[in-house]
């Protein structure tokens, strides 16, 4: 009687067993079909760009862009390569304004933190709402455009690419809990020892949130060298155009594109392959953040992670 | 009494106070000078007179806002967008985290995790000449595919009701890699035991998913659903500017706040019209994000904004 019973269990595990492997194999199919696709989603238009910018320009005209060069030419290149003055120019104000931005706006961020997160400091709360507030409720584009344009009269100066987006309330609220993560008793006795709270921040405080400044630092470098936005506003001088900015116009107007590849030496009646060389500018603006992503990639998950877990 | 307490804080506090200053100038400069600008909403604006000497024009400016249907078409694209964003966007996020977890090898997740979020990387502008390389009217690649299958070329750029479509796919794209990290992150602080129990009690690996991790994500995503609820009357003028640009045969499924607000100080220098459907927003925005919070709050006091 209790042998037919154990009989009946062991079966019925073992059927269990073998329906869980089909389910198991089931999903594990449905995973990799479901997120290959996503990913070559993802992919797919990169190489339309490179395969576009690789394929002669009279083809592209004749059939169109194609997911593989059907006529292999690195003319659109040879051409940026040849007459860059402008494209130069570009990659110039770009690096500087995100080596700058970035550095200037790193340290500030980390310098409100420090101060936002001393729990002696007894109007910390007050000076955390008072800069939490403008993200729940701002003016609007007219009045912060006007500020700039007719009051502290940035147009067309460097400058205005950098200090709009100096600072960022929620880089420091992520910053102001990772640094209230460092035990205090470090900070405590160098203050017993007699040293400043500047002094702590620089010599203490800054070394201890390496983790967090790099994070925080690649976010805030993307956002400057991805910025287009205030040179749409505020930038007409050809000289102080970002890279992102450029390439926008570029892609706006072939005539623009003519204009430039003449400005930067080009022969006016030169034949310039247009639609092949708006890609490779795509993938000339685009190539330093290609290059390096494979070895950020990892700060940014581990930034969101932080941000995540936090809320 | 109390003005000496203040007074001593201050003294106590000289060195963080003077830390804090080019933060709390900043912030003066390009956020609450300028809130103190929506005065011009309801003025009629002039540049001898800047922000505060124009004269007024009480609700003029919103008056011909309103009368023009622009505000109910802007307001209601930037709406629906969102809310489609917000729907699509999570359920492929979500979707993609499980099975990124649940289905695949490491080495793989790795690799796909790596690709999936590289478009979170590129600007606006560059996703705009992708845009462009896919739907050119004359050498874009969808027209190249149909004339080689032998249909016909579509235009894309003249007709707008694509572009929902084409919106909600591109922001899916671009936010699927950045998302799914989020809910991957969630799905592994998940306690393990938990799974262990469902192994014994004979659960396949679907009713793991349906019973134990999706519920166990219920407030990862109830909290970055309110939050994104609270943004819903805010664009993205980056996306609809690149993708759109100043299209005009477009505008009707695709102008929203923001490239509205644009376009009136910029092209049409409608400084006052551009003012008052600033401020429109801005309190539309403000009473959404306090509803938002009010009702993370009631869910969960922790994940609460303030």
């Amino acid at each position: 009687m209790s042998a037919t019973i154990t009989n009946e269990t062991t079966a019925l595990t073992r059927k269990g067993a073998g329906k869980k492997q089909v389910d198991r194999l089931l999903l594990t199919v449905l995973g990799y079909v479901f997120i290959s696709l996503l990913a070559v989603l993802c992919i797919i238009p990169f190489l339309l760009i490179i395969s576009s910018s690789l394929t002669e320009e009279a083809k592209i005209v004749e059939n169109g862009f194609q997911l593989f060069p059907t006529a292999f030419s690195v003319d659109a290149y040879t051409l940026l390569f040849k007459y860059p003055a402008q494209m130069v120019k570009a990659y110039g104000v770009t690096v500087a304004v995100t080596a700058v931005g970035t550095l200037a706006g790193l340290f500030l961020t980390a310098m409100t933190a420090y101060v936002l997160q001393r729990k002696d400091f007894k109007w910390r709360n007050k000076f955390s709402f008072f800069f939490f507030f403008t993200t729940l409720f701002s003016g609007g584009l007219v009045p912060w455009y006007l500020m700039i344009v007719n009051y502290l009269d940035l147009k067309d100066r460097l400058i205005v690419l950098i200090l709009p987006m100096l600072l960022n309330v929620f880089y420091i609220i992520v910053m102001k809990s990772f640094m209230s993560g460092i035990p205090e008793a470090i900070t405590e006795s160098a203050k017993i020892d007699g040293a400043g709270d500047f002094r702590i921040f620089i010599q203490l405080m800054l070394p201890l949130s390496k983790p967090a400044l790099a994070t925080i630092g690649l976010f805030i470098a993307l956002a400057y060298w991805n910025d287009w936005y205030n040179a749409l506003l505020f930038v007409s001088n050809e000289n102080l155009m970002p890279l992102q900015y450029y390439l926008y116009k570029m892609l706006g107007n072939m005539d623009g594109m003519r204009r430039a590849m003449v400005s930067s030496g080009a022969v006016v009646t030169m034949n310039i392959p247009t639609e092949s060389l708006k890609m490779a500018m795509t993938i000339v603006a685009t190539g330093p953040i290609l290059l390096a992503y494979p070895f950020i990639q990892r700060y940014f998950v581990q930034g969101l992670t932080i941000g995540a877990v936090k809320g | 009494m109390n003005r000496q307490g203040f007074w001593g804080e201050v003294r106590k506090n000289k060195v963080l106070l003077m830390m804090l200053a080019p933060a709390v100038l900043f912030f003066l400069l390009f956020a609450y000078v300028p809130m103190a600008g929506i005065v011009l909403a309801f003025k009629q604006f002039n540049y001898d007179g800047g922000i505060f000497g124009s004269p007024w024009n009480g609700l003029d400016n919103f008056r011909f806002f309103f009368d023009s249907g622009n505000a109910w078409m802007v307001t209601r694209n930037t709406a629906l967008y969102n809310i489609a964003f917000i729907i699509v966007n999570n359920v492929l996020q979500i979707a993609a985290a499980i099975l990124l977890f649940e289905a695949v090898g490491k080495w793989f997740r790795k690799l796909t995790q790596t690709v999936m979020f590289l478009p979170y990387f590129i600007s606006w502008v560059v996703v705009g000449a992708i845009a462009y390389n896919l739907f050119n009217y004359d050498v874009g690649t969808l027209n190249s595919i149909l004339t080689a299958i032998g249909l016909e070329r579509i235009d894309v750029y003249n007709t707008p009701s694509y572009w929902p479509f084409i919106l909600v796919l591109v922001s899916a794209w671009k936010a699927l890699g950045y998302g799914s990290v989020m809910y991957l992150a969630a799905i592994t602080g998940i306690d393990t035991e938990m799974y262990e129990a469902a192994e014994i009690d004979g659960a396949n690996v679907f009713q793991r998913i349906f019973h134990i991790t999706i519920p166990n994500l219920y407030p990862t995503i109830i909290i970055l659903v309110l939050l994104a609820v609270g943004n819903i009357f805010r664009g993205d003028f980056g996306m609809f500017y690149n993708m759109v640009g100043n299209n005009g045969l477009l505008f009707s499924s695709t102008d929203v706040i923001d490239t509205f607000v644009f376009r009136s100080l910029t092209t049409s220098n409608e400084i006052g019209l551009s003012a008052a459907a600033g401020f429109y927003q801005s309190i539309l925005g403000f009473a959404t994000i306090l509803l938002a919070n009010y009702a993370v709050r009631k869910y969960d006091k922790d994940h609460a904004l303030f």
